[in-house]
């Protein structure tokens, strides 16, 4: 077992972990952080993706002890200071952008890194971004539309406005 | 301006803040304290006799608390099917043993063999691996018109053959169907295959099974879409545990699709071995796993003629279909091919003549079952291929022969058992084509062809049969359930209210749309409104969410409750007021007395049926809570016209959709922006189905596509921008035999989508000269690309 200390969601934690645990399973088990999901073994569904140094990373392809001394941030340290939800998280639930909320903790980790590198991306530039994200219930299309609101740009409304 | 609450309100989703922010609770999440890990041993091999299973030297390795294999299993009832299909001859289907742990064979790849319970999940795989497991090899049986030769290898070696049933509907109906094709000026006979396909919900399944030996309980925490039907076939069919003993809980479920209606062999492992190990047992299935252990969709083949008179009139539809039931017989599996195919042969038109034949068949591979929508994406992709490919041979325009032959006339009975109480396929036909811009599309063509490029136009009109289901009639078809749906409307003494629902959501929403059905009922908040399900402890029997039937059924049923509530309520309001029962009104959460100003709250009267002081308890019994279990007289017909634009590039075979917009008719609908993400989901799995999805196995039973990496799910840029995509439900014929007047949007897009698509691609392809009449799904660019090249 290794001692492995990083800084989650602000906060510093520590823990033995063997060598082959994944950040995700870290994550999970050890410090209770469920939000995180795994939809696959093959690091294609992106239901498990968390930044780490500020990048977007799929936690099931990399180790705990890879993580030793970095900064991680998880789905549960999104949220506004207030409790609110951030603009991200918002316009997911403003546009209807999650069903069973399952792909949801990736896209909306994929969908902050994006911005953060490319903040008014154009919908093409959206869509072959979240390659790496698989949602099997909304068809992507109200995803699509609330990154690209998140980003302050123009979209057709929800339904019936 | 629309609603902000209500019927018709497109309010945000509640349940969107815990699933934003990483507080869903799924089964994954739970822990129970002290929990072992279970790994399964699963075959490798589609067909074997297991010749020796020696455990001890696994069971000694570190952490191992039990391995159990079949014999542990022996005196265990199998998995139970909960449907029974009567052939054509009068004799029930095949039902052939369906152990939990494979007992002496095993008849598919990833078919459990063993299980190992340690204290980790990593001590438990390394355990199976030291498992002594010998198995001689069969040959195995993959293709079913080769699995049903005389002679073929046998799935199970206690049967006559592998065919499972052979079924006609309506038997009474063939010689006229002979008759009319015969006589027929035309008869287009298309055959096609109607591609495997794995469900694929981004949660993959997991059980943890627990047991109180204090009091004996047994509980279940399963990614379960019909949690009381799980308890229902596992503890009275299976475990043998009586219902009063057996908890199983489906909290936040990760999608569904179907896939995780059926009761598996896992969750009656865990609750089984909970109980041996007097411990937590815990299985989170690997996307691997769920591949070969998570029942498959669709898998059918089909011959499908069409017959014509010479105005072009349909005179007779007569199909033959071979229908994948793989190893075992899954929960519903019986029922797809069938019930939900047969009955929709007639589409949205007046065939007089329609025969239906199933050949269901026994394989060496996964269990194939209900997959969204569930033979009824089946009808309708044979019936509206082959009536595309009727317009080329006859030279007339595809829209204009669906819409002579279109059902105008309702209720209409139709020669396939159903009878369609509601619809106007021409005003969602006119609506298709208003957005599809057709008669832009010749000029857009034109574009195309100036890259070099295809320009397709597909259309699609299809019916569903929803609202699952009346249930004296699915008792007449075989079914061995009923299909009603329940609800329990509690009303606290403060003027809230719990509804404690039979239906499952596990992502349509529910949590927000039941409460806009009791907001536009009693005129309260939506937001004094609480949903509960998914726990068999705290919701009254009810049969869960599949076949577009929660908010058809399941909110019809609370509908019933809610208006025993209200009647209640007006009892006591009309105490209170002094006045008449029959002069008291509900409006905006208060009641008042017709023709006067005198009214109480709505909050008032709930806190009299607690407080009972002045009350009239000679008549009424203090406190609100009332049930009611809806079974619906009809099943639910929603209907829909889609378009589909494609660019094929004859270079590489690549197909693109440049253009898909839907007109469905739902009837009334609740909460149009849930709706519309129903139908955009559809509409992805019915594309991906079209040019993405293929379950594949080898010859020898090896299942080729196991992992997202061999699996093509359709991701963002494999869909429509949002300026080429529209979907519309603004056409609605409510039901006439439910309270809402709904009929159900789950299903919608993943049966309008596939033939949309497909027939998209044949109009291009054959704009450019390539006489291609057929191309099966998925069209993957090397099927494009042969088929332009074959008929070139």
């Amino acid at each position: 077992m290794t001692k492995v200390t990083m800084t989650v969601n602000g906060k510093s934690v520590s823990g033995d972990v063997a060598g082959n645990t994944l950040l995700v399973e870290f994550l999970r088990s050890d410090l209770h952080l469920t939000g995180t999901h795994v939809g696959c073994d093959t690091s294609q569904c992106g239901a498990c993706v968390v930044h780490v140094n500020g990048a977007a990373v799929k936690s099931c392809t990399m180790f705990a002890a890879e993580a030793e001394g970095a900064e991680v941030a998880t789905i549960e340290g999104q949220a506004n200071a207030d409790g609110s939800l951030n603009t991200i998280q918002q316009a997911f639930q403003d546009y209807h952008g999650l069903q069973c909320g399952f792909c949801t903790p990736g896209m909306v980790m994929s969908a902050a890194a994006l911005l953060k590198d490319n903040p008014k991306p154009s919908e093409q530039e959206v869509r072959a971004y979240l390659q790496g994200n698989i949602c099997r219930c909304t068809g992507y299309h109200n995803i699509v539309r609330a990154i690209m609101a998140a980003s302050g740009q123009e979209v057709p409304a929800v339904a019936a406005e | 301006m629309p609603k902000d609450h209500g019927i018709g309100a497109s309010t945000k989703r509640r349940e969107d803040v815990r699933f934003l922010t990483g507080a869903g609770n799924y089964t994954d999440d739970i822990n129970v304290h002290g929990q072992a890990y279970v790994h399964f041993l699963r075959s490798d091999v589609a067909h074997g006799r297991i010749t020796n299973i020696d455990t001890a030297a696994a069971a000694a390795m570190p952490g191992v608390v039990r391995i159990f294999t079949g014999a542990d299993f022996e005196g265990v009832g199998g998995l139970p099917c909960g449907w029974q299909v009567t052939d054509k001859h009068g004799e029930v289907m095949k039902e052939p043993p369906h152990p939990v742990l494979a007992q002496g064979k095993v008849r598919h790849v990833g078919e459990p063999i063993a299980a190992v319970v340690a204290d980790t999940l990593q001590q438990a795989r390394d355990a199976a691996d030291a498992i002594d497991l010998d198995i001689e090899e069969l040959p195995a049986v993959v293709n079913m018109k080769a699995a049903l030769e005389e002679g073929a290898t046998k799935v199970h070696d206690d049967l006559s053959d592998n065919l499972c049933y052979d079924w006609g509907f309506v038997e009474e109906n063939k010689g006229a169907v002979e008759e009319a094709i015969a006589n027929a000026a035309h008869v287009t006979t298309l055959e096609l295959v109607n591609n495997r396909l794995v469900a694929n919900p981004m949660e993959p399944r997991v059980a943890v099974g627990d047991f109180n030996r204090a009091t004996g309980d047994s509980t279940l925490y399963t990614t379960s879409q019909n949690p009381h039907v799980i308890r229902l076939l596992m503890g009275a069919f299976v475990l043998g545990i009586p219902e009063h003993k057996l908890r199983v809980v489906a909290p936040d479920v990760g999608g569904g699709f179907g896939t995780k209606i059926f009761h598996y062999a896992e969750e009656a492992f865990c609750t089984f071995a909970a109980k041996a190990c007097n411990r937590a047992v815990k299985w989170t299935s690997t996307r691997s796993e769920a591949f070969m252990s998570d029942a498959h969709g669709r898998d059918h083949v089909t011959k499908i003629e069409l017959a014509l008179d010479a105005d072009n009139n349909f005179t007779a539809v007569r199909t033959e279909t071979y229908a994948n039931m793989g190893a075992y017989l899954s929960t519903f599996a019986p029922s797809v091919p069938t019930w939900l195919h047969g009955t929709l042969m007639a589409g949205n038109y007046k065939t007089p003549n329609i025969y239906v034949n199933v050949k269901a068949v026994f394989t060496n591979t996964v269990p194939v079952d209900a997959y969204r929508g569930a033979g009824r994406p089946e009808a309708t992709y044979q019936l509206e291929r082959v009536i595309d490919k009727a317009a080329r041979e006859l030279g007339v325009d595809p829209v204009e022969l669906r819409r002579q032959n279109f059902i105008t006339e309702f209720p209409y009975a139709t020669p396939v058992a159903v009878e369609y109480d509601t619809g106007d396929y021409h005003a969602t036909m006119d609506k298709m084509l208003e957005l599809i811009d057709r008669d832009g599309f010749a000029a857009r063509r034109a574009e195309s062809e100036k890259k070099g490029k295809l320009r397709g136009l597909g259309i699609n009109c299809f019916i569903e049969a929803c609202g699952i289901a009346p249930s004296n009639l699915v008792g007449q078809l075989g079914a061995r359930a009923g299909l009603y749906e329940s609800a329990t409307v509690r009303v606290n003494a403060t003027g809230g209210l719990v509804v404690m629902t039979g239906s499952h959501s596990h992502g349509q929403g529910h949590e927000t749309a039941f409460p806009q059905v009791i907001s536009e009922m009693i005129g309260i908040p939506e937001d004094q409104v609480e949903i509960v399900h998914g726990d068999t402890a705290n919701t009254p029997m009810g049969m869960g969410t599949y076949g577009s039937r929660s908010i058809a059924v399941g909110g019809s049923a609370m509908v019933r409750a809610a208006e025993k509530i209200i009647a209640k309520t007006k009892k006591i309001a009309a105490h209170l007021l002094e006045a008449a029962e029959a002069d008291i009104e509900l409006k905006d959460g208060q009641f008042s007395v017709a023709g006067t100003d005198k009214s109480v709250a709505w909050g008032d009267v709930c806190l009299a049926a607690y407080v009972p002081h002045n009350y009239p308890l000679e008549d009424i019994e203090p406190g609100l809570e009332e049930t009611a279990f809806y079974d619906p007289s009809n099943f639910t017909y929603p209907a829909g016209a889609y378009a589909c634009e494609v660019e094929v590039d004859p270079e590489t075979g690549v197909t693109t959709i440049e253009k898909f917009v839907s007109a469905d008719d739902f009837g009334n609908v609740v909460n149009p922006m849930i709706v519309e993400g129903q139908v955009h989901g559809g509409i992805a799995q019915g594309i991906g189905q079209a040019l993405l999805e293929n379950c594949v196995y080898d010859e020898n039973g090896q299942l080729l596509s196991a992992s997202y990496m061999d699996y093509a799910m359709p991701r963002a840029d494999d869909l429509p921008e949002m300026a080429a995509y529209t979907v519309d439900h603004s056409c609605q014929t409510p039901c006439t035999h439910n309270p809402l007047g709904v009929k159900g949007c789950g299903e919608a897009g993943a049966i309008g989508s596939p033939p949309t698509v497909i027939n998209a691609i044949l109009d291009a392809l054959n704009s450019g000269g390539h006489k291609v009449d057929h191309i099966d799904m998925p069209a993957s660019p090397s099927r494009v690309w042969a088929a332009i090249n074959n008929a070139s």
